[in-house]
């Protein structure tokens, strides 16, 4: 089991905590809109609704663009996923390294035992 | 009980904060064999590059004091790349801790090694000095991923891991 840090599970649950933030993630996975656009369909104020947006982002749900003057939302690579893969990949290369490692540790083993029982004699 | 073992012996990996990660692995045997497998090169080379990488390493030097340096030299497909470093700490048995010098967003990488009952407890942790370095650092196994694309999947992912954290 991959652990996580604290921090990262706290911005996910924080952002996903809030009808308006769940509405927004929803919206975006059918298509990408500008902050106006997704203010306008959760009848909230441009502030508002970049103050969720920011919480979004924060966590890592969403990226924006900012293109002219019009701030463009499209969701984000899960970061929590990018992180689970990233860790994977760092513990299967020590997992291998370990397993030869234990090789040559139970080789070692073994012939301090035999260099132990020939000192005896 | 091989259950049990089985746990015991299980990799575990984590992310402790954004510039830090830690592994653990318990092995059984005590601590001085452990830390000798980790200090000695001729035993060093023979586990630092598991078989499924597919890279051999050609040169392995390791001066294990401090202020010591170690560099490591490994072969893929007819290219070489060298990892190398200073010791900063070397505890007998207890603690290993050395730099990464082949890049200047290198990490600083600890090991301890804790013995209980006869078993020890081995803890690596690494420091990057960025959260971006440790990103980067990922950044650049993905790319190795797609250069040798051709490679099956677990073997490019070993090798790209390999390649920034030697």
């Amino acid at each position: 089991m991959v652990q996580y840090t604290q921090d990262h599970f706290n911005a996910s649950f924080a952002a996903l905590s809030d009808v308006t933030r769940r509405g927004v993630l929803e919206q975006l996975a059918r298509s990408n809109a500008s902050i106006t656009e997704l203010a306008e369909k959760f009848a909230m104020t441009l502030t508002g609704m970049k103050k969720h947006v920011g919480v979004l982002e924060q966590a890592g749900l969403v990226t924006t663009e900012k293109i002219g003057r019009v701030r463009t939302c499209k969701l984000g690579v899960c970061r929590l996923e990018e992180e689970a893969a990233w860790i994977e990949r760092y513990r299967q290369l020590w997992d291998a390294r370990f397993d030869e490692l234990d090789q040559v540790v139970e080789e070692l083993k073994r012939k301090e035992k035999i260099d132990g029982r020939k000192k005896r004699k | 009980m091989d259950a049990r073992r089985e746990s015991e012996r299980r990799t575990t990996v984590e992310r402790k904060s954004e510039r830090e990660t830690v592994v653990t692995r318990t092995f059984n045997a005590p601590a001085r064999i452990v830390f000798e497998a980790w200090t000695r090169p001729e035993l060093f080379k023979r586990w630092w590059v598991p078989k499924s990488m597919g890279m051999s390493l050609t040169s392995c030097e390791m001066d294990v004091r401090v202020g010591g340096r170690y560099r490591l030299e490994f072969n893929y497909q007819g290219s070489t790349s060298a990892f190398f470093g200073t010791y900063k700490e070397v505890i007998p048995h207890e603690r290993l801790v050395w730099t990464n010098e082949e890049s200047a967003e290198g990490s600083i990488t600890t090991v301890t090694f804790e013995e209980k009952a006869g078993k020890t407890l081995l803890v690596m942790h690494e420091l990057f000095p960025s959260k971006e370095a440790l990103e980067a650092a990922g950044g650049a196994a993905d790319a190795m991923d797609e250069t040798f694309g051709q490679l099956d999947e677990l073997l490019a992912t070993a090798h790209g891991s390999a390649v920034w954290h030697l």
